[in-house]
């Protein structure tokens, strides 16, 4: 990643355009700052959300600490709340999101055929948005009023009685929504207009069309969400009543609102996912992927879906029986299509001639556990058994399940898969797999007691709890710790990785397919400056 | 050599895993780790739905792990596999969508049917409402005029605080319909008491914020909203006691306003609210005597501990940025009358909720000169409860009012 060597690659580079002024990147600092090239940016991304991922693991510690056993031994209940709220907004605005849009500007110019993103301007500053936003996100844990505390979906009215913060919150929150938008908005520029002259959609790999998807439901969902924000802000300070009672105004339309967006916003943590998965696997299944067109049909099917299903997640705030009857129909509705990717990727193992490098590992494990957190997604669509569910560890086990092995793994394989071409080292393969499965190991101690604890009625969301449920805390605690301390792996694999290694061939994989691995490792700064021409060996389908 | 690497690794996560998780499982409480059936018609169709969708979900994981593991063990390039070339069949296709189809519908029609049914609020004979306050639960029995709040019991109230150094388990263990549990966090001062065999209509609203009333064995759970009314019910089959909370995120004390159902036969049910109303009447005695100074501040310290001690802490520090002190407050050495308007109607905008509908006269009173004679505060006042109630005539308990006629609005016109 930062190993671009500045005179490395001019010379890898002499066969590109001498009259153009940029050989390489600038010197110092200043180029991570003005850069516009779709692999700095990628870079900035991706090393930013990895450390977002250690802030949100570390309150995610600090949550898992605290129920460690029963009774409060470490921190204050309000401060409890705000580490679960901050948790999630890291986690989702600061970790996942930055990294599926630092691949995206990484490997989809590259995997179409184009010289840069469309937009490399915007891009540079959707980037430099976010640092800022995140600051004063962050900021708000050390004013005297506290973080945020009334869970990240932000509900009134517990979330007006939030102190001198609520500004702040909802100002952070608006600049990140702009940041996502206009990124998705250069994403879908670049899909449209960039492939190089004969890559038609259906030859486009899976993870450009995952991307491209997710990019229209964020550019669809984004702005709602913000107009939601909005409201609370005039609710608060400029003497409206959306969500007021007393005024005529309805808690519950904000519900609405909030997962109008808050739907389609999973899928924008998963949609991704399933690109990685379907890049890695034929790769080294050494098979193409099965069933392509159904794979896209499926991924739109999904996006389409999540616009209907929002308000599962409110069965308890007395919807008319119809609206209820309605939510649940729809939303076992989506386990169908999920159904199908989950098929398609075990037939493309099916008679393949697979290894199992660490990508293939993450990948495996992503759609095995993924799916496991699909299951009990299934399970959470059956309304009169959900009312019983909702609101407990329950849930908490099943969206960690779709997020943590699922997007996280996707992000981690995607990180082994692609980092030899980002460097043009090769990690550490032995080191890999130790990372794999003592993760895996944890990963499962932490949350499948969840599973436990959440059928027998612990509540989420809460810093203490009753002594039938202290075994399962207390083991998903240790599963906790041992999950984030070996995180540390997977920082000293990329650093040494990055400061060289076995050097990696242009085609990294014996498997691979696609225009990526037709350039050199590691990928030179400029790419495509002349559009390669698509032949079907190097097409992904 | 790779291949070795690999083997070597795997063959040592896997000895972990089995390390780590053989003792683990084997001191864990393999009690709580299911749904209870529950003590109600709706609550054993729950379950038998929850079972079904659960064994399903295990079938479906079967057959897919299964063929996945099949295959890495077959398919792999160290055995010798060649890979095949086809990534295409249209008829295994409609296979696969079409089965899962046809499972969600056998799936969607018995759910559906107890969804119908668990929203049937039709011939229910008696009705309680709910009101949710952060972070108590207030009971009224509509159709026999007692009324009274619920929220976690003292001596649990204490031991959670931060530092207690209390052994939980030695401390608090009592019964419910299981037998002898642990309780601690699941025990509240007032109990709701309901007859079984009778269909109860609950009725849920908030006064604050969202709250949510979950009872796991009655299989109810509804959200609380402020300004709005929801409604469910339950008809209780065996006499019991039965343990919930708030499911919704409340607040900082959200995980502490416990919910316990008493479920009794109806003459000992009877007998209760007929204890219950005559109460009623003595209360409000006590509130038209006048008080000793040491009465009011005995009593005073009790409902402080239950009311405000979680925000303003246990001696009246309060917590800086969030809770202000009581001791040396203005509010609490100035005015005596500014003093009770402060808790009479809240602070808006705040977590000071209005305390006009939560206390008695008596126990204001006592709060008050409690917290003028304690704490650190030494003003030497002692408020009556009469004089609390000649004040009360004069505010205006707007929130509280328009909550309360909200409610009736709806209840009069019919719900939904």
């Amino acid at each position: 990643m930062s190993s671009n060597d500045v005179t490395h690659h001019a010379a890898d580079d002499h066969d590109h355009d001498h009259g153009h002024d940029e050989h390489g990147p600038a010197p110092g600092l200043m180029r991570w700052v003005t850069t516009t090239n779709h692999k700095d940016i990628g870079t900035l991304y991706l090393w930013f959300s990895l450390v977002m991922f250690f802030i949100g693991g570390a309150m995610a510690l600090v949550i898992r600490a605290e129920l460690f056993q029963p009774g409060i031994q470490i921190v204050d209940p309000m401060f409890f709340n705000s580490m679960t709220t901050m948790h999630a907004i890291v986690m989702i605005f600061g970790v996942v999101m930055p990294a599926f849009v630092g691949l995206a500007n990484w490997m989809i110019p590259m995997m179409i055929g184009a010289p840069d993103m469309a937009l490399p301007r915007l891009n540079n500053w959707s980037f430099w948005i976010m640092p800022f936003a995140f600051t004063i996100m962050l900021s708000t844990l050390f004013m005297d009023s506290g973080g945020p505390a009334g869970g990240w979906t932000l509900y009134p009215p517990l979330v007006l009685q939030m102190g001198d913060s609520f500004a702040y919150v909802i100002f952070a929150i608006h600049f990140l929504g702009i940041s996502s938008v206009m990124g998705s908005i250069n994403i879908v520029a670049t899909i449209f207009n960039m492939r190089a002259p004969g890559m038609t959609f259906m030859q486009m790999p899976m993870f450009v069309w995952t991307w491209l998807i997710t990019a229209y439901l964020l550019i669809a969902t984004i702005p709602v969400f913000a107009g939601a924000v909005t409201m609370l802000l005039t609710d608060r300070f400029f003497g409206t009543s959306f969500f007021n009672a007393a005024g005529g105004g309805d808690p519950v339309m904000f519900q609405h609102i909030f997962w109008f967006f808050g739907h389609p916003e999973v899928y924008i943590l998963i949609l991704p996912a399933f690109g990685i998965v379907s890049s890695i696997i034929p790769t080294f299944a050494r098979k193409p992927l099965f069933g392509y067109d159904s794979m896209v049909y499926a991924t739109a099917s999904i996006a389409f879906l999540s616009f209907i299903v929002w308000a599962h997640h409110m069965f308890t705030t007395g919807m008319p029986l119809a609206g209820s009857l309605f939510f649940m129909f729809s939303t076992m509705m989506i386990s169908v299509p999920t159904g199908v990717k989950v098929f398609n990727w075990v037939a493309t193992m099916w008679r393949g001639s697979m290894t199992f490098e660490t990508p293939m590992l993450f990948a495996i494990g992503f759609v095995i556990m993924f799916t496991v957190g699909g299951l009990s997604g299934l399970m959470l669509a059956i309304t009169p058994a959900d009312i019983q569910y909702h609101d407990t560890y329950f849930v908490v086990a099943h969206f960690h399940y779709v997020l943590v092995p699922g997007a996280i793994y996707s992000l981690m394989a995607a990180t082994y898969y692609w980092l030899p071409k980002w460097t043009g080292n090769m990690y550490d393969e032995t080191l890999g797999k130790w990372h794999f499965w003592i993760s895996t190991v944890f990963v499962n101690v932490l949350f499948f007691p969840m599973h436990f604890v959440g059928l027998a009625g612990m509540p989420r969301r809460i810093p203490d709890y009753s002594l039938q449920f202290a075994d399962w805390n207390m083991i998903a605690t240790i599963g906790a710790f041992g999950f984030g301390f070996s995180q540390l792996m997977f920082v000293y694999i990329i650093v040494k990785c990055v400061r060289g290694g076995e050097k990696a061939t242009a085609n990294v994989w014996e498997g691979a397919r696609g225009l990526e691995w037709t350039v050199a490792s590691p990928a030179p700064y400029h790419t495509f400056e002349t559009a390669p021409a698509i032949e079907s060996s190097t097409v992904t389908r | 050599m790779r291949s070795s690497v690999y083997r070597s690794g795997f063959r040592w996560a896997f000895l972990l895993v089995l390390l780590l998780a053989l003792p683990l499982g084997a001191w864990a409480d393999w009690g709580a780790v299911n749904m209870p059936r529950g003590v109600t018609e709706i609550s054993n169709e729950v379950y038998t739905l929850h079972m079904r969708i659960f064994y399903i979900c295990c079938a479906i994981g079967a057959a897919v792990f299964g063929v996945m593991i099949v295959s890495m063990f077959l398919h792999r390039k160290s055995r010798g596999a060649e890979p095949a070339t086809w990534h295409e069949s249209t008829s295994v296709e409609i296979v696969w969508t079409v089965t899962p189809l046809i499972i969600l519908i056998a799936m969607a029609i018995p759910a559906a049917k107890v969804l119908i049914k668990m929203e049937d609020f039709s011939d229910s004979e008696m009705s309680i409402k709910v009101t949710g306050y952060q972070w108590r639960w207030h009971y009224d029995y509509i159709d026999s005029g007692v009324d009274f709040y619920s929220q976690l019991a003292p001596e649990h109230n204490k031991a959670r605080q931060q530092g207690a150094d209390v052994d939980l388990e030695a401390t608090f263990t009592g019964t419910d319909f299981n037998g002898e549990e642990p309780i601690y966090l699941r025990q509240v001062d007032n109990e709701l008491v309901v007859p079984v065999g009778v269909k109860i209509r609950f009725l849920h609203t908030a006064a604050d914020v969202i709250h949510s009333w979950w009872v796991q064995d009655l299989s109810i759970k509804k959200d609380s909203i402020p300004g709005f009314i929801n409604e469910n019910w339950a008809r209780i089959d065996e006499p019991g006691i039965y343990r919930g909370k708030c499911a919704e995120l409340c607040g900082r004390d959200h995980g502490f306003m416990p919910i316990v159902v008493r479920a009794v036969p109806q003459e000992e049910f009877d007998a209760w609210i007929a204890e219950k109303q005559e109460a009623t009447v003595a209360a409000n005695e006590n509130s038209h005597r006048q008080w000793s100074k040491e009465e009011l501040i005995a009593t005073g310290e009790k409902v402080y501990q239950a009311n405000c001690m979680s925000c303003h802490q246990a001696e009246g520090q309060g917590i800086p940025g969030m809770f202000p002190a009581i001791s040396g407050s203005e509010i609490a050495t100035g005015s005596v009358d500014e003093h009770i308007g402060t808790i009479l109607n809240g602070v808006e905008g705040t977590m000071m909720s209005p305390f006009a509908s939560v206390l008695s006269d008596a126990d204001l009173a006592a709060v008050i000169s409690y917290q003028r004679n304690a704490l650190g505060n030494a003003t030497g006042d002692i408020v009556q409860p009469t004089h609390i109630k000649s004040l009360r005539d004069d505010v205006d308990a707007a929130v509280t009012e328009s909550v309360a006629s909200a409610a009736d609005n709806i209840l009069t016109q019919g719900v939904n």
